[in-house]
């Protein structure tokens, strides 16, 4: 049994100019202990669609308009309020971009992290901060019984960051979505960062999904890949196998995009034009504007997501023929 | 999601004139266009006064006192057999008068002692602290204690509320003037060699003015409730003189045989504040979200 | 925090100068000769003479300049022309009544402020926000001596419910206090509720916005835990700073209130002295009062110290 399943998800939002979908018939599947990066630009839907699966968009504006997540074999799409507040925490936790913002400031972070635990689990006080105590040691904070009663200003980013990964393990959760988790912080902080979870991960045995826009921490990190592009996974593949042979136009361009240490590239190419705003998309293919290899043809229909080879699917028309061989 | 709409609005206008774009958001916001019209009516009823009223306001005529509203005597008549009609329109014209006066002083000088404060730094420490003292006092006595040493008339009230609110403006001026100041084009034009008056005039007050212009709409409520809050303590303009203030003062000892004394030069005062907060609330939407928050 | 009291000691010096100047020159302000003025146009020449002397306005201006923050440091403020007593003394007397009134419009304010300014926020844009912006509109509007003639209109002509003025000391009898000072305090609160009502809507429609929100949300807690932990806290921030600034207007707009409902408190005090032209009493009433209210906001902003530990480990 699959840890989490994804099924056909459509999020749409009430805008000024009616409603439009910002993720559109997004699935995927999720093993336990498995990575899963999703990756894209900002405005893609990778946070959106992680925000839905944990219910923590505003209704209204936003609404799921189709599809459903299936946790462990519960179905969460339709629970109530309360029903979900105990799904989050135990079950779900997730950790944001913002380590700055995310705490919140007139709190210590001891308090905050035991209200996690307790909210959860009917433990005494002096249980619950030992408990914290042990997760603060475990995410690398020194001295953690001392800085138990320490504020958030008094921490700098990639110590609050480590808060937040504590905070979100606390109550040992079979699933972490951790939404660009380094994209704020120093490049060195960063590996620290990813290195702390990939540890989690081992001890903890949680599945991870990785949200970022950042192949780099793909290829660090995660176990499977999905991309996603203007509200739609356009294509899903092992990580090796994305870095090989990507078969979307998109992914490939992606990928020309990482700046390379090792290799000697000459240049970076970017590919042209912009992201489409989710009410002014193209028809048909989304990409197609932007798309060095589209036909008249891509803008008649949506291209399905389809299954090209063993674990590994693409969304475009012509991936076949272009694929190298 | 919701700041979508605007966005897509200043697209489609993006060739008008500012200052029609402006005027078009202002007319298509519907608490200023509420508040327009309620300020708009007490207004209108003030400067047709002569034309609207055909009994002298203190014409005393005790044949005709307590006359409840009625045909003849549109709003009744009060303890004197005066009309009611008539002293709440000269009523409104008085209070228009003040507000008016009232704005435009704090607009004069709030100005020149707000940009001065936030522009020469030697001046600030001095201006401030003076400004900081006078805004210690509690606004509605120290009114009092000045029309009391100046004497009770409708100049003095005048003088009196201005005393009170221009430390207020100048304080908005100020802290606007101040941003400004360290903005790059204003840099740019002193680095060219502009004059102090120059830059003042033509690159720091044009883009103080919005703020400047909520805060006099807003102070124009306060001077007209201040004003009756004055007059109804018996310190503003001397009676049988007709104010909002002074009639409901009258009126107190008769609120059982005569209620309609009261509630309706209240009412018109209520309007009249309402109006204005109204466009206030609409005049800041629109020319300064950012202020949104204060108040 | 004790660094901050002591800050905001320090930096009320200067303005507490200017006041003392300021409350100096009201009396010297007044046009003609304000010894004439104050005894009234039935005065003898001897008469004025007389109170001329008295109160020291014979004398060079820097010796009275002198005498006066002589007096000062004393605590000695002169006497009432109208009492015949001490200034310092007579405020002493009525300041505590004026304090009971305005802490009790202050409860008033901070409850129905706050507690609108929140379900607004809560329900934005429902009805319910509607509903209470307007009322807050409305609070905002009404002038508080016409709010207060309609309820003794309502409560004490029609219904009977409340005395339509007076005062009881508290210490006498706390009902009696409680209905002489229930429509006061109600009337004086209901401007500055709509107005905090308005600033919390504002201040909690922000919080609620913010990243830390949505993480004590993504933690699992209830949602009554979110709003009334997470976003309070944070919301009430900006409110305890605009306290300071509710209770000067609340004490400000105590003056018509007290005339109004006949309360003996330091608005009618000083009301009294305007009128009768007693000078000293309102140069030192007022001196007195704005010392008050000077020291109210330095007590305020420790507070806000205390509450946000960003300021209080500074």
């Amino acid at each position: 049994m699959n840890l989490l399943d994804v099924s056909g998800l459509t999020t749409a939002f009430m805008t000024g100019r009616g409603e439009v979908n910002a993720i559109e018939d997004v699935s995927f599947s999720l093993k336990e202990g498995e990575i899963l990066g999703i990756v894209g630009e900002s405005g893609s839907g990778k946070s959106v669609t992680a925000l839905t699966i944990m219910d923590l968009l505003p209704k209204p504006p936003a609404r799921v308009a189709a599809g459903e997540v299936t946790f462990n074999g519960e179905r969460l799409t339709g629970l109530s309020d309360r029903q979900m507040q105990q799904v989050r925490g135990p079950g779900i936790s997730m950790i944001f971009q913002e380590p700055m913002t995310s705490l919140n400031p007139v709190f210590s972070i001891g308090d905050q992290i035991m209200e996690t635990i307790a909210a959860h689990e009917r433990l005494s006080q002096a249980d619950l901060r030992r408990r914290a105590i042990t997760m603060l040691d475990k995410v690398g904070i020194p001295s953690a019984s001392r800085r138990l009663d320490d504020y958030p200003h008094q921490m700098s980013g990639g110590q609050r960051q480590r808060v937040m990964i504590a905070m979100a393990l606390a109550c040992n959760p079979k699933l972490l979505i951790a939404d660009e988790p380094t994209t704020a912080l120093d490049v060195t902080i960063q590996a620290q960062i990813l290195d702390l979870l990939m540890d989690l991960r081992d001890e903890f045995g949680m599945g991870v999904i990785i949200i970022t826009h950042n192949m780099g921490v793909i290829a660090e990190t995660a176990d499977r890949v999905l991309v996603m592009y203007a509200g739609r996974v356009i294509e899903e593949a092992p990580v090796a196998t994305i870095f090989d042979r990507p078969m979307h136009p998109y992914t490939r361009g992606l990928l020309e995009c990482v700046p390379s240490l090792t290799e000697d590239k000459p240049r970076l190419v970017a590919i042209p034009g912009t992201l489409p705003e989710p009410a002014r998309r193209p028809p048909g293919c989304r990409f197609g504007p932007r798309c060095a290899h589209a036909l008249p043809s891509c803008a008649a229909a949506i291209p399905p997501l389809e299954t090209l080879e063993p674990a590994h699917a693409a969304a475009c028309f012509r991936a076949k023929e272009l694929a190298p061989a | 999601m919701s700041e979508a709409a605007p966005d897509a609005e200043a697209i489609a206008h993006k060739r008008e004139h500012p200052v029609r774009a402006t005027l078009r958001r202002l007319f298509h916001h519907r608490l200023f266009v509420t508040g327009l019209v309620l300020f708009g009516i007490i207004a209108i009823i003030a400067a047709a006064a002569p034309w609207i009223t055909d009994v002298d306001p203190q014409r005393l005529s005790m044949r005709n006192k307590f006359l409840s509203p009625s045909e003849t005597w549109l709003f009744g008549t009060d303890n004197f057999g005066r009309s009611l009609w008539s002293r709440v329109v000269w009523g409104a014209q008085l209070s228009m008068i003040i507000g008016a006066s009232v704005v435009a002083l704090n607009a004069v000088f709030g100005t020149l002692i707000g940009a001065a404060a936030g522009y020469f730094r030697k001046l600030d420490n001095a201006l401030m602290r003076v400004n900081d003292a006078l805004m210690a006092f509690p606004a509605i006595l120290l009114a009092i204690a000045v029309t009391s040493v100046l004497g009770p008339s409708t100049l003095n009230v005048i003088l009196a509320l201005s005393i009170v609110y221009i430390p207020r403006t100048a304080r908005i001026v100020r802290s606007s003037v101040i941003v400004l100041r360290e903005m790059e084009y204003v840099q740019a034009a002193v680095a060219a060699g502009a004059g102090h008056w120059r830059i003042l005039r033509h690159h720091i007050l044009p883009n103080a003015m919005a703020p400047m212009i909520v805060q006099l709409s807003f102070l124009f409520a306060y001077a007209v409730l201040s004003e009756a809050t004055l007059s109804f303590l018996g310190v503003g303009a001397v009676p049988p003189t007709p104010t909002w203030g002074n009639i409901m003062a009258e009126g107190r000892d008769f609120m059982r045989e005569a209620p309609w004394i009261i509630t309706i030069p209240g009412v018109m005062l209520m309007i009249t504040v309402m109006g204005l907060n109204l466009l206030g609330d609409g005049l800041r939407d629109v020319l300064d979200p950012r202020l949104r928050i204060q108040q | 925090m004790i660094g901050v009291a002591f800050r905001r000691l320090l930096s009320a010096i200067p303005v507490l100068l200017i006041v003392s100047l300021i409350a100096f020159g009201l009396m010297r302000l007044i046009p003609g000769d304000p010894a004439a003025a104050i005894a009234g146009v039935s005065a003898t020449p001897a008469q004025i003479e007389q109170l001329r002397r008295d109160l020291g306005l014979d004398q060079p201006i820097y010796l009275q300049l002198i005498d006066y923050y002589r007096g000062l440091a004393q605590g000695n403020l002169g006497r009432s022309l109208l009492l015949g007593t001490g200034v310092f003394a007579a405020t002493m007397e009525r300041l505590p009544v004026t304090i009971g009134l305005s802490l009790y419009a202050l409860v008033f304010t901070l409850l129905i402020g706050i507690a609108s300014g929140i379900i607004a926020a809560l329900r934005q844009n429902s009805w319910v926000d509607q509903a209470a912006m307007m009322f807050a509109m409305i609070g905002i509007s009404v002038p508080s001596f016409f709010l207060g003639l309609l309820m003794i209109i309502l409560f004490a002509v029609h219904l009977g419910w409340l005395p339509s003025g007076g005062y009881v000391p508290f210490g006498e009898s706390p009902v009696g206090w409680l209905r002489s000072m229930t429509m006061p305090a109600f009337s004086l609160a209901l401007l500055q509720a709509g107005l905090l009502a308005r600033i919390t809507r504002s201040s909690m429609l922000e919080v609620l916005r913010q990243d830390y929100i949505r993480t004590a949300k993504a933690k699992g807690l209830p949602h009554r835990r979110v709003v009334l932990k997470h976003a309070l806290a944070n919301a009430l921030i900006p409110i305890v700073t605009v306290v300071g600034i509710i209770v000067s207007l609340l004490m400000s707009g105590a003056v018509v209130t007290e005339a109004l409902f006949s309360i003996p408190g330091m608005g009618q005090l000083l009301t009294q002295a305007v009128l009768n032209r007693d000078y000293p009493m309102v140069q030192g009433g007022l001196l007195l009062v704005t010392t008050f209210l000077v020291l109210v906001n330095i007590t305020v902003d420790v507070l806000y110290a205390a509450l946000d530990p960003r300021v209080r480990y500074e």
